[in-house]
């Protein structure tokens, strides 16, 4: 054999890492021109403007909104259980904000529809030896935690609607946290319980590491663009 | 002739071995990704933390298989495969086009099989480095996280494309798939389809003379797996048919 080829399989092999490596330092430039100049129907390709769905136990939680109970308790004057057709019934709040995840995807200019947690906390009525909130999931494992001057801000919802649809199981529903300017693990789905405590329990995502004041670009590590200001 | 069904040795016991390693770590590594990607397979299959941690440790385990195979002294066929796959002749550039591909006397391996192995190395590689970054994130500038996870995606979709290819090209030539099995081809399929091959095997084995051992690591595969007694000299086969 006299023809010993050319080292092409070396080039391609070279080319590839090349390529790769330009990837890893232009691809978020890349994926954001890509995001803002693909149709939503191609959203299944990697150019990151959809959601990505995270459960943290078996399955996705199923609850009918009939059977949904919201309870409030813990340091409140008058703990209270309330109904999905209750909350539904309270003064609405919308917001359209970007939701973003401490992974990096963001679903720009998001549409959703709840019930101010201040307005929860109000009709409670917070004791003064209250300074925090704990939250907990119908999953059984998903807790999250807010000081009570988060929970105040006004972009902080229960959220009900999602696009002017009543939200999906797998969005978390029939209700969950909203904590716009938050990153996306803050807003713990499938929210069945509201506890006022008298200082801050980390919640599921903090013990994975997750900082516990997860305000998007300023925690993580992160610098994104802020969702809410 | 009693060529017919002579066993040809193509692969050898180690290659085999990693070649299946491989195949297991990638098939694992795909269905847990693209559980972890797609949104409506998330959803199905749920239990993130557990699909995360079995992603990890197989994306981790993942480059092993071939580096041992690399590194063992038996490693000698694997080493000289890897060379054949870097190597590209005049005949495979001829197999490239319709027109000219039956004249083209191929080596080994196809131009299309060696640009799938090419591939499938070096996504080794960016899969590795581009999930180390997405898994140990914290010392990296966030653009960096991003452009991992979108090289990441990628390649991970590309891969797809090439697997499924890749089992399919096999599914169409059976002789040639379960010669990954079974280590060897009939003498024929290797006269027929890689005659530069089977000639170069053939070359080897007249010099090293017959049930002697060879010189040539696709002999000494052939004694390893016992067909050695199978083997016709040379002498009994016109070369290049």
């Amino acid at each position: 054999m006299t023809d010993a080829g050319s080292p092409i399989g070396r080039r391609v092999f070279l080319g590839l890492i090349g390529a790769g490596a330009a990837g890893v330092l232009v691809g978020s430039r890349v994926q954001d021109f890509l995001a803002s100049h693909t149709p939503k129907a191609l959203s299944i390709l990697p150019i990151g403007d959809h959601f990505r769905f995270y459960t943290v136990t078996d399955g996705f939680p199923k609850r009918a909104p009939q059977d949904y109970r919201l309870t409030v308790k813990g340091l409140v004057e008058r703990p209270f259980t309330m109904t999905y057709d209750e909350l539904r019934a309270m003064p609405p709040t919308m917001l359209t904000k970007d939701f973003q995840c401490v992974t990096g995807w963001r679903v720009p200019g998001v549409h959703w529809t709840g019930v101010k947690l201040g307005d929860l906390l109000d009709k409670a009525g917070v004791q003064t030896a209250g300074k925090a909130l704990r939250f907990t999931s119908f999953d059984g494992t998903y807790t999250e935690s807010l000081t009570l001057e988060q929970a105040r801000r006004n972009d902080v919802i229960v959220a009900y609607d999602l696009e002017g649809k009543p939200l999906s199981s797998d969005h978390g529903g029939p209700a969950r946290l909203y904590v716009a300017p938050m990153y996306g693990y803050k807003s713990c789905k499938w929210l069945d319980g509201i506890e006022v405590v008298d200082h801050v329990i980390p919640g599921f995502w903090e013990d994975e590491g997750y900082d516990v004041d997860g305000w998007v670009g300023l925690s993580n590590g992160r610098d994104d663009q802020p969702t809410s200001s | 002739m009693s060529a017919k069904l002579q066993r040809f040795p193509r692969f050898d016991r180690l290659e085999r071995v990693v070649h299946w390693c491989n195949a297991t770590l990638f098939l694992i590594l795909l269905l847990t990704g693209a559980s972890l990607y797609a949104g409506p397979l998330s959803t199905i299959v749920a239990h993130r933390h557990a699909v995360k941690t079995i992603h990890v440790y197989a994306g981790l385990l993942l480059p092993l298989p071939l580096l041992l195979g690399l590194l063992l002294p038996a490693g000698r066929q694997l080493r000289r495969d890897v060379g054949r796959f870097n190597r590209w002749t005049a005949d495979d550039r001829r197999w490239w086009s319709r027109r000219t591909r039956a004249r083209a006397q191929l080596g080994k391996f196809n131009p299309g099989q060696k640009l799938n192995a090419v591939f499938v190395g070096a996504s080794i590689v960016l899969m590795l480095a581009t999930g180390s970054i997405m898994r140990w994130f914290e010392p990296f500038p966030n653009s960096i996280r991003t452009g991992a996870t979108f090289v990441h995606d990628w390649v991970f979709i590309s891969l797809i494309f090439v697997i499924v290819g890749h089992i399919m090209f096999a599914f169409a030539d059976f002789d040639s798939l379960r010669s990954m099995v079974r280590g060897w081809v009939p003498e024929q399929w290797a006269r027929r389809e890689r005659p530069r091959w089977w000639a170069e095997v053939v070359a080897a084995r007249s010099e090293s003379g017959e049930g002697s051992g060879g010189a040539s690591g696709d002999v000494e595969a052939g004694r390893d797996e016992g067909v050695g007694k199978a083997r016709v000299g040379a002498g009994e086969m016109p070369v290049g048919d």
